[in-house]
């Protein structure tokens, strides 16, 4: 079932808390993963698919690299799932 | 300046252990005669049937000390080093250098053992895609270093020696000779470990090294006692920053004891088994009291291997009077692991701190369950009280022994 961009938001921030320790607050929409966030491409991996298995969804590896920004990853998640 | 002149000094001491979070913990713990072994509550435990339930688990578990994002990109053995390493850095006074002046020597028996079995489940149940990205840097031997060298931008080099149980001293050694050579000035040395998982457990069952006495885990480990039945296991981490003696002075460091000698050698007898008449372990001996500048009579105290294996004590036994000949009837001889199970590659190097705060306090600890002496050993075992050590220039010596044959002595003085 579809979730709200809100949830997916919060749901997000947790994956990414959980990973790299940045404050969930801190996960915001217009944030840039590796530039407002200094994620790294290997916690991006686990970030992706701890989400695929919290969102149910599937994020192949070569769209992983569009994913710039929480929006995008949001939508993404959110479009997924339909 | 030669070499042989520059003096390597300990300055800080940090370790997390089964008997405690740190070392006054850990220390109050060892006179106190307190043992870390207690029944495992892991559900593995009875899932694989595993013929011994209980280990020296570490007493203060790393998520109640680091952050969770540390939990979770460490292996546990590199999570008991950075809580070692946090406590002697500050212990030493967190000293400012040139961090091409700094290096890490910290030694591991087994490595990542968690994370690599845990994450070749993740394989079978999952797939590949859910294999933790860390997980190769995580399972690697040099974690535990390099997590350290990081943590305090250490860049004159870091090191991890492998040598099974005498991992932990054999850091202490490389330092050593880190200092002495030049490389660096200050060393954050010592040895971890984290293998309470079944299946290093049930290989230790095995080869019949470990103690199988599951009704009473604190009476298990009994070195040299008539009823010794192998080791108990242990966890844990210990490492001390060790620093050139012109470096600590010139800064006003505080001094616990030098690390005045080093001595390494390999037994080229098996794979397992200690070469029963200890010239090995002997040579070593002698090499740390010669490479100190002292004599076999300045030895006053000696924490030994004694893993309370039945084959083990009595072979460092006869190495001891090999190397000491009668000398070995009146020098007090501490075994910790009594309390502390053995923490494998962290062994030797909690063992250094232990004689070095023997010579520190000038105090001897008891060792505990020893009711009747093996009439194999013919040493002069402290037990029932602790011993006081006397005044003077004073060398301590801490053995190590390790799978594989390797044989490291280190050799403590007091300042």
């Amino acid at each position: 079932m579809a979730q709200s961009t809100q949830e997916i938001l919060e749901g997000l921030a947790e994956i990414v808390n959980e990973e790299t320790g940045i404050d969930t607050g801190s996960v915001e929409l217009d944030k840039s993963f590796t530039d407002d966030l200094d994620i790294d491409s290997l916690s991006m991996m686990t970030i992706v698919v701890n989400a695929e298995e919290k969102f149910n969804v599937r994020i192949p590896d070569d769209e992983v690299k569009n994913l710039k920004t929480v929006r995008d990853a949001v939508d993404f998640i959110a479009a997924a799932q339909g | 300046m030669s070499s042989s002149d520059i003096r390597v000094v300990v300055t800080g001491l940090g370790a997390t252990t089964p008997v405690g979070g740190t070392v006054p913990e850990t220390w109050e713990a060892i006179l106190a005669g307190r043992s870390g072994a207690r029944t495992m509550d892991f559900d593995w435990v009875a899932k694989y049937e595993l013929p011994v339930t209980f280990a020296a688990q570490i007493h203060t578990p790393p998520d109640q000390v680091l952050a969770k994002v540390e939990t979770r990109r460490l292996d546990p053995s590199s999570q008991y080093a950075l809580i070692a390493a946090r406590e002697a850095w500050a212990d030493a006074g967190a000293p400012e250098l040139d961090p091409e002046r700094l290096a890490v020597a910290v030694g591991s028996g087994i490595g990542g053992v968690w994370t690599l079995l845990s994450q070749w489940d993740t394989l079978r149940e999952k797939g590949p895609r859910r294999v933790y990205p860390l997980s190769v840097p995580m399972l690697m031997p040099n974690g535990p270093s390099a997590a350290i060298s990081l943590e305090l931008g250490a860049r004159a080099g870091a090191h991890t020696p492998v040598s099974a149980c005498a991992s932990g001293a054999e850091g202490m050694g490389y330092a050593v000779q880190m200092i002495r050579s030049g490389r660096a000035d200050v060393v954050v040395a010592g040895g971890t470990e984290a293998a309470i998982h079944p299946m290093p457990i049930a290989g230790f069952a095995a080869m019949q090294a470990l103690s199988t006495r599951n009704d009473d885990p604190a009476a298990a480990s009994r070195p040299y006692d008539k009823d010794r039945d192998g080791f108990v296991l242990g966890e844990g981490a210990a490492i001390i920053v060790l620093e050139s003696e012109a470096h600590a002075r010139a800064r006003g460091a505080k001094i616990y004891a030098e690390l005045a000698g080093v001595g390494m050698s390999a037994d080229a007898y098996h794979i397992t088994a200690p070469e029963p008449e200890g010239a090995g372990a002997s040579r070593a001996m002698l090499e740390a009291v010669s490479t100190a500048g002292g004599t076999l009579r300045d030895v006053v105290h000696i924490n030994a291997h004694a893993t309370s294996t039945p084959v083990g004590d009595v072979a460092e036994t006869n190495a001891i009077r090999r190397a000491f000949g009668d000398l070995a009837d009146s020098i007090p001889v501490s075994a910790t692991k009594s309390m502390t199970g053995h923490l494998l590659g962290a062994a030797g190097a909690l063992e250094a701190i232990f004689t070095i705060l023997a010579l520190h306090h000038r105090l001897a600890p008891a060792s505990i369950n020893l009711d009747t002496m093996d009439p194999q050993i013919s040493l002069d075992v402290v037990h029932g009280s602790h011993r006081q050590l006397p005044a003077g220039d004073l060398l301590a010596l801490d053995n190590s022994f390790g799978f594989g044959g390797h044989n490291v002595a280190l050799a403590f003085r007091t300042v």
